[in-house]
């Protein structure tokens, strides 16, 4: 539900991020990118580019990857969002959380993977990785190594030369072929 | 004894074993505070305002008067109280142009605003107008050499270096049965660290100033600050949040971004944040130095070389910065890790009107050893010798003197960087295949072999004189201080590694402190290789001593042979309870120079740096020849790192750095239009994606340094320097064309082929 | 102070279009949202994200394939119509950007900015493509989308109208398509030359061909003196070399930050011989 606000040029917005409902009074072309860290202060969500190509903002909508500084926040209204912070504990399985920072409750199995494996360095590309890797492995978990490449090619690493990170994914992605969670 | 046994049992030393990093968890679940993340309540937001011609005088800041400037503070040289002055090696660079002062590059910072929103800020800074009696400007090394328009001295050179050895090069190369001689250009790279610059900076009631940001090296924003606010070491404190990435990127130019953040702070009597946009990030920060790098080589029948003559030239931009010693260690490694008895190098940096070029991953090394490498390739090509032959005949082996006449002692390992890739190299794949329906492709095997000095040059070390701390903590716990960031290469796991192990406790005992300099010593700056050869070996001799010290108390009191976790506890306790008066118990080291090191600045002899990583890399290429894109198949990498304190971490490190060259080799380069960066947008300045990286093979040879903590030397750097000159090497062996200049574009190929090469390099008979 | 409207029928679009036709109409955003935070607030948006008489994937009975204008290229791609008739579209969407962008962008997007360097617009020409649009005033309209750009970033769509989907004419069973595009690298790449292009060869000789270029121009192209030389031909190098001495007489690429002409025009020559050389071959077996 969206209402009009004439006077501040913000609009009542009611949306529904990590499981929660939350309103927001903001203008309705606020990049989502935005209202994520600045009204909700989620801040697990990053800006590398403003423009779609570095994919470090990524958020799921409706369970698919996208871009949040390219979606105006209106847009997110009657839309499931799911943010870096609301991963864990989505029953991806797979690796023991201790809760500190960011979000809570036990690990996906691709953040886990992506410690073990060394496929985070300094950390800034991490969340959007992991959000389009949570992705992947759902939609394709019988991904090759190359079509792993071309479907995370929207996230942008620099530290990690890929390589790792592509070893974490697709062993989660090898044991959801086996079926086993963790 | 339960508990204490069991935490003996299960202390496996760390060293050695890929541990989880131990700021991991935070970075997965998205709870890692980079700059832009931190709460900073009250704070403005900072827009910079940039001049938008590269050469001229500035006569006015103007307000446009349209604008509603009520809300927004506005800040100028003016306002500087100390020295207009960004503090590096020279004080050539201001922090802002003052009105009458000299504009020396396009985006040359001129003006600050601040105001409650980044976007009113952004507004605000689009209306102050410059006014500049412009002059004419320069852009090229080329247009800096001939030195019609003069941006510094007499010649537009910075800084110039000279190395000889042996007798006259001109002779011995007239001497020589063939000679190789080509000019190989290299273009600025973009680091593109994923998080953009940025810094918040408050002033307290007490005059002091405090800086939170995305930086490398607190200690040289803490310098840099004292002059500018007229503050003393005790009222500047300089913090570093998580930085996300940096690979020398964030070096130097965080001075420049905290000394703006801190004067509107200043002016504004409240706290400001300024993060950069990535199209201000890539149009006025620094990059790679372009290059042009003539090398001539004198060789023998039997496939030796005998003489080196090689000239260097860096644009620097428009400020000495750190130019000086980007050159250092590009000519330092100009003559390559091969075996020559006569050599000269000769270096400029030159000025243009250009943003300063400054530190990235390699500084100088990648430019030199492009142009040694392709040199080298040729050789072998003319005289008919096997590539990895041709580096067996001439490799710097334990016992071989270097250009500076350096004896190479200890962790050589060249010989086996070299094997390991020969033995996991395998066949190319077909050299010619497709055509009719399907693209035609070429493929073709380049190889490259290098090394990289760990730490600074000559008595760099020992003049940083960098330390670290480690104290015992209430609970028998430990903290590192030591100003070492990391920026994603792992400096806080592998310090919690060397730590835990010489102090012979579980790593879980072991926390780092916070990176400010209110905390931590100053242990150097996280460049050059150094920070887990020299400062990790500070920061295990500080643990090896703070452990004795336990031990000794322990056995004073009754607990002689006890587990040191317990000792500890023990020794905490007791601390604790005697009360407010007692003394932290905390052991300093400090940096010893290995034995040994004898280095002339004067002359540019002797050793040039403690030590060598060494490396070797594979390339196999397939050029498709409708689109000319260049494919890399296989990439296969060996270095020699000492020893691997952390196999994944160290892994990681060569991946990275693989990619940045092989980026820097295919697809990255900045464009320049009149001294203004036009591809400032990441669409425009692209770095290579998980579908352009190949699958990499990586091998890490362990030739262990004894004076580095157990064994291990320099890593960060080496995977950059040599990649790009097997990719040259394998397109040409593909092609049959010279690529002598970076990137290597499909439009280049296109014209390579075309027939439009540029003149190949030249053998011919020295006799 | 922005307006935000998202109506849920095709006529309340419409209305909405007519009303305020100073408002955004947005559906993806991949283009419009660009550094949305440092520009201008428009005075209002109309969200025709997911509208559902916009995003359906329909055979028409004519065997036409009836895209709706605010189809993802994600749904483009996860749509087995598509793959079967339209490969150069399928093989187009799949080289958008990357899996975000193609969970946002649209069909109607890419044709609405129509950027000389819109990804699917080659594909467009070379299948004949039809753009179907409709105003509360007029109703429907059918335009070709050979005729519907109109210049440099500019179409023949008024400032009431939207676009409601795009027809795909059948065509032949045994057509041959083809797409080629030369990006600045393997994803999330801008093209710097795009070749689409379907024939029909019969007894030996071409008897239908288009050919689409995109990055070559200031808006996507049809090459038809190239199509000329190749109509009739028997396929094959002789044809191939016609194609590309034809090319090169009809487009005028430019040099700019990401390319230059003269690699622009090889690389279409290239692209262009290869697709004819390949005519002369059987058509290879289907991949999924």
């Amino acid at each position: 539900m969206t209402t009009m606000t004439e006077a501040t040029g913000a609009m009542t917005l009611a949306l529904h991020v990590n499981g929660r409902a939350v309103e927001v009074e903001v203008s309705p072309w606020k990049r989502l990118l935005d209202v994520l860290r600045e009204d909700l202060r989620l801040t697990g969500t990053k800006e590398g580019c403003g423009e779609g190509e570095c994919g470090a903002c990524t958020v799921m909508i409706d369970g698919e990857a996208v871009n949040s500084c390219l979606v105006a926040a209106a847009q997110a209204v009657g839309h499931e969002v799911l943010t870096i912070e609301g991963l864990a504990a989505t029953g991806g399985g797979g690796g023991a959380g201790g809760g500190e920072g960011g979000g809570q409750g036990a690990l996906h199995a691709v953040q886990a993977a992506l410690v073990k494996f060394g496929g985070t360095q300094c950390g800034i590309c991490t969340p959007g990785i992991a959000m389009c890797a949570a992705r992947v492995i759902e939609r394709e978990p019988d991904a090759s190594r190359a079509r792993l490449r071309e479907l995370m090619a929207g996230n942008i690493c620099r530290c990690t030369g890929y390589q790792l990170i592509v070893d974490a994914v697709a062993e989660v992605a090898a044991q959801r072929r086996q079926g086993s969670g963790s | 004894m339960n508990r204490e046994t069991n935490e003996a049992a299960a202390a496996v030393p760390p060293v050695g074993t890929s541990v989880p990093r131990v700021d991991g968890e935070a970075k997965v679940r998205g709870g890692a505070l980079y700059v832009d993340d931190l709460p900073a309540p009250g704070a403005l937001h900072g827009a910079t305002v940039r001049s938008q011609v590269p050469h001229g005088v500035l006569r006015a800041i103007r307000r446009d008067p349209a604008f509603d400037w009520t809300d927004v503070v506005v800040a100028t040289a003016a306002d500087i109280p100390g020295k207009n002055t960004i503090y590096l090696i020279e004080e050539d660079q201001p922090a802002l142009v003052p009105v009458g002062g000299r504009i020396r590059h396009v985006d040359e910072p001129v003006a600050l605003v601040a105001a409650p929103t980044r976007r009113r800020a952004q507004e605000a800074a689009a209306h102050i107008i410059l006014e500049v009696d412009e002059l004419p400007a320069i852009h090229t090394i080329d247009d800096a050499l001939r030195a019609e328009v003069v941006l510094h001295g007499a010649d537009n050179v910075f800084k110039r270096f000279h190395i000889r050895k042996g007798g006259d090069v001109e002779a011995a190369l007239a001497a020589a049965d063939l000679i190789v001689e080509g000019t190989y250009w290299t273009g600025a790279q973009e680091q593109m660290y994923i998080e953009p610059q940025g810094m918040i900076a408050r002033f307290d009631d007490d005059g002091s100033c405090h800086i939170v940001g995305s930086l490398q090296c607190p200690y040289y924003v803490h310098k840099a600050m004292k002059p500018l606010f007229g503050l003393a070491d005790h009222q500047v404190v300089i913090a570093q949040s998580v930085t996300g990435g940096g690979f020398g990127g964030k070096e130097e130019y965080p001075s420049m971004i905290a000394a703006h953040a801190a004067l509107l702070a200043r002016v504004a009597g409240r706290p400001v944040k300024l993060v950069y946009d990535r199209d201000e990030d890539i149009g006025a920060t620094t990059k790679r130095h372009p290059a042009r790098v003539r090398h001539r080589m004198g060789l023998r029948r039997d496939g030796t070389i005998a003489a080196i003559d090689v000239d260097v030239v860096f644009d620097g931009g428009a400020y000495l910065t750190l130019s000086p010693v980007v050159l250092s260690r590009g000519v330092l490694h100009a003559a390559g890790p091969y075996r020559c008895e006569t050599v000269r190098v000769v270096g400029r940096a030159v000025a243009t009107n250009t943003p300063p070029h400054g530190a990235f991953r390699g500084f100088g090394a990648p430019q030199t050893t492009f142009a040694y490498e392709r040199q080298i390739e040729k050789a072998a090509r003319l005289l008919g010798l096997d590539p990895f032959e041709m580096r067996r005949r001439n490799m710097l082996r334990s016992g071989d003197a270097t250009a500076t006449s350096q004896v190479l002692t200890y962790s050589v390992g060249s010989d086996e960087v070299l094997e390991s890739v020969a033995a996991a190299s395998g066949e190319v794949g077909p050299r010619a295949s497709g055509g009719g329906a399907a693209p035609p492709v070429r493929r073709g095997r380049g190889l490259a072999f290098y090394f990289h000095g760990a730490g600074f040059t000559g008595s760099g070390e020992q003049r940083l004189a960098g330390r670290a701390t480690v104290a015992l903590l209430p609970g028998g716990r430990f903290e590192v201080r030591s100003s070492s960031t990391d920026i994603g290469q792992g400096a806080l796991t592998i310090f919690s590694q060397i730590a835990a192990t010489a102090l012979g406790v579980d790593i879980a005992r072991v926390a780092i402190a916070e990176q400010s300099t209110g905390k931590v010593p100053d242990s150097g700056p996280t460049v050059a290789s150094r920070t887990c050869m020299v400062v990790g070996g500070v920061v295990d001799r500080a643990s090896t001593a703070l452990r004795r010290r336990i031990e000794e108390w322990a056995a004073a009191h009754g607990l002689a042979g006890a587990p040191i976790a317990e000792a500890a506890e023990a020794m905490a306790a007791a601390t604790a309870a005697a009360g407010v008066g007692g003394e932290e118990v905390a052991e300093t080291a400090q940096y010893v120079p290995p034995p040994g090191i004898q280095w002339d600045d004067d002359t540019y002899t002797g050793s040039a740096y403690p030590v060598y990583g060494w490396a070797c890399c594979l390339v196999d290429v397939a050029v498709d020849l409708d689109t000319y894109e260049v494919t890399v198949e296989r990439c296969v990498h060996a270095v020699d790192v000492g020893r691997a304190i952390h196999p994944i971490l160290v892994k990681g490190q060569i991946e990275g750095g693989t990619l940045q060259a092989l980026g820097w080799a295919l697809w990255e380069s900045v464009v320049y239009q009149r001294g203004r960066v036009v591809n400032r947008r990441m669409t425009d300045c692209i770095v290579p994606t998980f579908a352009d990286a190949p699958e990499m093979e990586t091998i890490l040879v362990e030739k262990p340094y004894p004076f580095g903590p157990h064994g291990a030397k320099g890593v960060g750097e080496i995977p950059m320097d040599g990649p790009a000159a097997a990719v040259a090497n394998a397109i040409e062996d593909a092609l049959g064309v010279p690529f002598d200049s970076l990137p290597v574009l499909p439009e280049t190929i296109e014209r390579a082929l075309a027939g439009s090469a540029p003149t190949p390099a030249r053998a011919r008979s020295g006799r | 102070m922005t307006a935000y409207h998202r109506p849920s029928t095709l006529v309340d679009a419409l209305r909405l279009r007519q009303a305020h036709p100073d408002h955004i109409v947005l559906a993806g955003g991949t283009d419009l949202l660009v550094s949305a935070n440092r520009r201008p607030e428009p005075p209002g948006i109309i969200d025709v994200f997911g509208l559902v008489p916009l995003v359906t994937i329909v055979a028409d009975r004519d065997g036409s394939v009836m895209i709706g204008a605010a189809t993802t290229y994600a749904a483009i791609l996860a749509s087995d119509l598509v793959r079967r008739e339209l490969p150069g579209l399928a093989a187009a969407a799949r080289e958008v950007g990357a899996l975000q962008i193609q969970a946002r962008g649209t069909l109607g997007g890419n044709i609405a900015t129509s950027s000389p360097v819109g990804d699917t617009l080659p594909v467009l020409l070379a299948l004949d493509a039809v753009v179907e649009v409709a105003s509360a005033a007029r109703g429907d309209r059918a335009i070709s989308y050979d005729q519907f750009i109109t210049g440099y970033r500019t179409t023949a769509l008024a400032p009431d109208e939207l676009i409601v989907r795009v027809r795909f004419p059948p065509r032949p069973p045994d057509a041959r398509h083809y797409w080629r595009k030369m990006g600045t690298r393997r994803a999330q790449s801008i093209s710097k030359v795009m070749v689409a292009a379907c024939a029909q060869v019969d007894g030996g000789v071409v008897r239908h061909v288009r050919l689409g270029l995109g990055a070559v121009a200031d808006r996507p192209v049809r090459a038809r003196a190239a199509e000329a030389a190749i109509l009739g031909a028997a396929p094959g190098p002789a044809a191939a070399m016609a194609a590309r001495a034809a090319l090169a007489g009809e487009i005028r690429p430019i040099d700019d930050v990401r390319s230059t002409a003269a690699y622009r025009l090889a690389a279409a020559q290239n692209a262009v011989a290869r697709f004819v050389e390949s005519l002369a071959e059987p058509a290879p077996v289907p991949t999924s």
